[in-house]
């Protein structure tokens, strides 16, 4: 095995990155005053690092495409539909369903920092971060949409809905063509999470 | 589905700042609203110099905004903080590869 450090690098713990120091120190800190439970951040993490993605939101999407009653009740108050199929909690407070059709595609941003729909969709994905969606979405919308590879129909208005902490969007997106039979779980196998935010259109089977 | 998931966190610690603000919002430290207020002016100062990605740069935002709203809400103390974070950074380097990391009760 090479080895060619010339100081004592292997011989100690290697050290976290900086940032990870503060966010260490910031911890002990805490803790120390009883402000915050250590078990309680490991479970926050195990959460959304596993239990909670965008396959929630694809069974609600799957639900709406294949109940209509459903579908206008999800429209009417997401809020409480959401949290009657279990998705609730954390920035799910407020949530606001978005259908796109043949007149309208919808497509969300958060310009303020980066709220997003939790309990439907997990920890927002890195783009969703970023400067250059969060200001460009707003400004030329197709222009983002063709970067994530979707072509709309000149016909169709593009709509960006900006979050806020008090409010969240999830995009119904519309129904692919050739799912007559499909039942919900084959459903919403087609829901993208990019669909869900309005980037990407749902896979067609 | 048939792209590979991709994981939610980059790196170990932008979950625990993450799951920091999470608890801390959840124990009442602050609500929501202020804590999105706070980090999305964090956000706009470090987008002056440079145009974030959203990744690592996302997440020392997220850490300066830590650090404001509780030093603001009187929750932790800046000097206590760099104390703090000195002590880990010299405990790392003193303890033998291997062995688990930590500070002396303060």
């Amino acid at each position: 095995m090479p080895h060619d450090h010339h100081d004592h690098d292997d011989d100690h713990a290697l050290l976290p990155p900086d940032p990870a120091l503060r966010v260490k120190a910031l911890e002990t800190l805490l803790t120390r005053k009883g402000l915050i439970d250590p078990a309680a951040l490991d479970e926050i993490i195990e959460t959304y690092a596993h239990k909670v993605g965008p396959r929630n939101g694809a069974q609600v999407v799957a639900k709406a495409w294949s109940d209509p009653a459903f579908k206008e009740r999800l429209l009417d108050d997401a809020t409480s539909v959401c949290a009657d199929l279990g998705f609730y909690g954390r920035q799910g407070e407020h949530l606001v369903a978005v259908e796109n059709t043949a007149e309208q595609h919808n497509i969300v941003v958060c310009t303020l920092c980066s709220c997003y729909p939790w309990p439907l969709l997990g920890i927002p994905p890195g783009w969703y971060k970023s400067d250059a969606y969060r200001a460009r979405v707003v400004r030329e919308p197709r222009a983002v949409l063709a970067d994530f590879g979707v072509q709309l129909p000149d016909g169709q208005a593009v709509r960006v809905w900006d979050s806020t902490a008090e409010i969240r969007y999830l995009v119904i997106p519309q129904r692919p063509e050739g799912t007559d039979g499909l039942d919900e779980a084959a459903l919403a196998d087609l829901v993208t999470r990019d669909s869900m935010i309005g980037c990407g259109l749902a896979n067609t089977p | 589905m048939t792209q590979a998931p991709q994981p939610v966190f980059e790196a170990p610690w932008h979950a625990q700042a993450f799951a920091l603000a999470v608890h801390l919002n959840e124990k009442g430290a602050f609500a929501w609203p202020d804590w999105a207020e706070v980090f999305g002016v964090v956000l706009a100062e470090h987008g002056l110099t440079k145009e974030l990605d959203g990744g690592d740069d996302y997440f020392l935002a997220w850490i300066d905004a830590l650090e404001r709203i509780c030093t603001r809400k009187n929750l932790a103390e800046a000097e206590a903080l760099a104390g703090l974070k000195a002590q880990w950074e010299r405990a790392y380097l003193n303890t033998p590869h291997g062995d688990p990391v930590r500070i002396d009760a303060g």
